[in-house]
């Protein structure tokens, strides 16, 4: 199994440990993570302004990129997954179409590219049964909240990740690793993005109800798919939270 | 050559609109046989009916083509009409140019165009008619209800007033249904059990009804006037004669883990079990799937205590078979799974819907009627409802449609609790409160104006578990605000739909059925009783959702529609039903195979169709390779003529 790449820039830069964790376990677990060449930032969530069309264009070359090669484009980041996957759907429209041809003719993509989360990896090409299998250090009587954010989740016609509502990719994730898995009302609230930019109380008041809410359930940590969750409810007191690759590299023994 | 009349109506406006009735006309008069052409508003009106007989007479008619509505609609009543213009009925055929032509065609030129050809058609079909003679069928006088909720013990209790007999076939070991689990009903509050057990009651002491409880429908043969239906009914392993009803059976029980389906799961029974105190027939049942005994071969414990000796551990299923004229379904309603609202946190104790609530508030419910939340036994401080959960909801996860009961039983729970603990303060988040029906809107202003219930309208986003108490994120649109409302105890209205065995049933008896899983009637308006299957009936809320009241008003019309049916000797049976040419037949039997209804019978080479069993729906005569199976009114010859004049 060989898949097309997409890092991202925060997986190079502040969330560089996602980005070594998960290359390191895909060897591990048997499919190959191909870095596509000279990618550039796929603009956070700016270029879903409907009107933009000039800043999406990284995001198709990515995708142009994978389709060329014949592969998947996986990536981790919550941003980039949420960006590239809405971006290739935006693609599938005629006048899209010919408005990115004004900019660059060379882009002949029609939403061709499947785009994949590291996690749907996991589930449908590798199979939790057999993560399972492969599990060294098993997380057991560890009590984990998975904490999904919003960027996965929504909108759910076009992410199709997982029910919006009840989401369960992430627990059966963390079963299969042999950690208990505690689900709480708040896992897929929005931690506030950029909010905390402008209104650092306001992003601290929102962080703080989603850790309260994970501990009042019962969780000792929590882990995020989404590098800007990870820097906001890190910052809620008494909060413990880790990339979802970090628990996969220990339970697979790969971590340094 | 024929003489034949073609009539085309304008239908108001409803055809004359997209159709240029003149000019139909005048193409009709070229048709070779057509003798007379003329046009109406509305052929159906008596004036209508009265040109048509007239015409026959003056221009001594042996054919008539009607060119109007679809023949579901009129058939008859022009087939009447000719009737008493001295015609066959049979020589009357109709061109639908309104359903499938002016409401569907914006443009006058290609609507007028295709009524034309249409009309074309049916008037080379007709040239091609032969007068026929319909036949007789015997009509059994008894009648068989499936689900024995309010709706069907109502419309048996009608029927067997009337005279005829009537069985029940009801699924669960009780008769009774959702209205034996409701507290109090709307908008008179009147307590549901007080009025209906003494029909429960009633039912089982009827003369001419018998109860099939615990009882499922096997297999459907015949058609109108003569079903033959077979009944399975389940192994209760207790012997219904013997059995005295004294309840020591499932007081000795040692299993009590088993959710109780009548209680909605808020408490457990025992294995043997009667749903509830006032269950007819006051017969408990095992349930196998929990019953030591029966799983093990150990204990036995009932066994040993029942001293009239009917607990029978090798009981088996029991089927029997009996012919009845009608079929009348009255299968109820289910509250739909939660499953997939996952921010509403169903999983949590204190979320609960508006029929467990039913239960909660009842005396004879799982608490003895006291309100307490189920996760600390503490009285709730608020109460918050919760309004069209999965009703009026368009994603794939709920239900187009309104649920229509959820306005009332809410403001009926609300003004309960109020009335009860004046302390509990009580919200209801709505959409918009529905309220018609005599003295609904008094019994809805009376919650919020007179007992205090604070209505907010808006939707909740999310209900958060914080232990104490719910979080619940909502927003008041009249105010304009966000808010993060806090409460004790959370009821949501939970949508309704049919319950999931109503398309097995449906199925068995070619009863058709909606998007929804609602059975479908004849007519929206003029036959909302019936189902478009002959013989068979609709009674409550599998054919939409509906109150009490209404069911009941219901399920009287439909009883009435039964006797009718019941009281007549014979039914006139439809003449256009297959016929096998024997000189044509080559003896394949592929017909025999075809047919639904088992209508044709292969002897020794050759086929013979009975003529009280064919329904005429044609899949032998397309089935025929060697074309000898004929469907007289709709025969081979017949049809190609139609095509050939479209073709023309």
């Amino acid at each position: 199994m060989v898949f097309s790449y997409y890092p991202g820039c925060t997986l190079s830069t502040q969330a560089k440990e996602m980005d070594v964790h998960a290359r390191k376990c895909a060897e591990v677990l048997g499919f190959t993570l191909e870095e596509i060449d000279d990618w550039q930032c796929c603009g956070a969530v700016y270029p879903m302004g409907s009107d933009e069309v000039a800043s999406k264009l990284s995001a198709i070359r990515a995708l142009h990129q994978a389709k060329e090669k014949g592969q998947d484009l996986v990536t981790l980041c919550a941003a980039c997954y949420h960006v590239l996957k809405r971006i290739n759907e935006d693609m599938k429209n005629k006048e899209m179409q010919k408005t990115v041809h004004t900019y660059d003719n060379s882009l002949d993509y029609h939403g061709e590219t499947k785009v994949i989360h590291f996690m749907e990896v996991l589930q449908k090409h590798v199979g939790f049964d057999k993560l399972k299998e492969k599990t060294v250090n098993p997380l057991k009587g560890r009590k984990i909240g998975a904490y999904y954010g919003c960027m996965l989740l929504r909108p759910s016609s076009i992410l199709a990740f997982d029910d919006p509502e009840n989401p369960q990719i992430f627990e059966t994730f963390l079963k299969a690793l042999g950690a208990e898995a505690v689900e709480f009302p708040r896992r897929n609230e929005c931690c506030g993005g950029y909010i905390s930019l402008k209104q650092k109380e306001k992003s601290r008041e929102m962080a703080n109800e989603i850790v309260e809410n994970a501990v009042r359930n019962g969780a000792e940590t929590l882990i995020t798919a989404c590098p800007l969750c990870l820097y906001n409810v890190a910052k809620a007191e008494g909060s413990s939270i880790y990339y979802f690759t970090k628990l996969l590299a220990e339970a697979l023994g790969v971590k340094e | 050559m024929k003489r034949i009349g073609v009539f085309v109506c304008h239908c108001g406006t409803n055809i004359a609109a997209t159709v240029d009735v003149v000019k139909v006309v005048e193409a009709a008069k070229l048709e070779p046989g057509v003798v007379h052409a003329a046009e109406y508003p509305y052929l159906c009106s008596e004036a209508g009916q009265n040109m048509i007989i007239k015409a026959v007479d003056e221009f001594g008619l042996t054919g008539v083509v009607v060119s109007a509505c679809s023949p579901r609609m009129h058939e008859t009543t022009f087939r009447k009409a000719a009737a008493k213009a001295g015609l066959n009925p049979f020589m009357v055929e109709i061109s639908n140019i309104r359903e499938q032509c002016s409401w569907i065609h914006k443009d006058s030129k290609d609507g007028t165009e295709k009524s034309i050809i249409l009309t074309r058609a049916a008037i080379a079909k007709v040239h091609l008619n032969e007068p026929l003679h319909p036949g007789e069928s015997k009509v059994t006088k008894r009648a068989l209800v499936i689900g024995g909720g309010i709706a069907g013990i109502q419309t048996a209790l009608d029927i067997a007033e009337a005279g005829f007999p009537v069985d029940i076939v009801e699924s669960t070991p009780s008769i009774g249904g959702k209205m034996a689990q409701l507290d109090k009903t709307f908008p008179t509050l009147d307590c549901s059990a007080c009025i209906l057990t003494p029909k429960m009651v009633d039912a089982a002491a009827h003369e001419n009804i018998t109860l099939h409880t615990y009882s499922e429908i096997e297999k459907v043969e015949g058609f109108v006037g003569d079903f033959t239906i077979t009944i399975r009914k389940k192994a209760r392993y207790v012997d219904m004669k013997n059995c005295t009803g004294c309840g020591l059976c499932y007081e000795k029980c040692p299993v009590k883990k088993a959710p109780s389906e009548f209680e909605q799961g808020l408490i457990k029974r025992t294995a043997i079990y009667t749903p509830f105190a006032q269950a007819v027939p006051n017969v408990p049942v095992i349930d196998k799937t929990q019953c030591i005994k029966l799983k093990t071969g150990k204990c036995g414990l009932c066994e040993k205590v029942c001293t009239p000796k009917a607990i029978v551990f090798d009981q088996q299923d029991e089927l029997i078979t009996e012919k009845y004229g009608a079929v009348i379904i009255a299968t109820g309603y289910d509250q739909i799974s939660l499953e997939k609202f996952g921010e509403y946190s169903y999983n949590s104790p204190d979320v609960i819907t508006g029929l467990e609530f039913e239960r909660l508030t009842n005396a004879a419910g799982p608490t003895g009627g006291d309100l307490i939340r189920l996760s600390d036994k503490k009285k709730p401080r608020s109460v918050t409802f919760i309004q069209c959960i999965g009703s009026r909801d368009t994603s794939k996860r709920g239900k187009p449609y309104c649920s229509k009961i959820c306005c009332m039983y809410t403001a009926k729970h609300a003004m309960l609790i109020r009335d009860k603990y004046p302390q509990i303060e009580v919200n209801v988040f709505y959409i918009d409160v529905r309220t018609p029906g005599k003295n609904f809107d008094e019994f809805y202003r009376r919650s919020a104006e007179e007992y205090g219930v604070n209505y907010i309208k808006g939707q909740v986003g999310k209900i958060i578990d914080q232990g104490e108490f719910l979080t619940l994120q909502s927003v008041d649109m009249l105010g304009g605000k966000r808010m993060d409302l806090q409460t004790d105890l959370v009821v949501l209205a939970t949508a309704i739909e049919p319950v999931k065995s109503v398309r097995i049933i449906a199925s068995m008896l070619t009863a058709s059925i909606d998007t929804n899983n609602f059975m479908t009637e004849a007519h929206p308006k003029l036959k909302p009783v019936e189902s478009p299957t002959a013989g068979v009936f609709l009674s409550g809320v599998c054919q939409g959702p509906k109150d009490i009241p209404e069911t009941v008003a219901q399920a009287g019309a439909t009883a009435a529609k039964v006797i009718g049916l019941l009281v007549k000797d014979k039914l006139m049976t439809n003449p256009c039903t297959a016929e096998s040419n024997e000189k044509f037949c080559n003896g394949c039997s592929a017909c025999t195979k075809v047919c639904p209804y088992g209508a044709i019978a292969y002897d020794d080479g050759i086929v013979h169709v009975n003529k009280a069993l064919c329904q005429g729906c044609g899949a032998c005569a397309v089935t025929c390779p060697s074309g000898a199976m004929d469907l007289q009114g709709f025969s081979n010859r017949q049809l190609m003529a139609e095509v050939d004049a479209i073709c023309r």
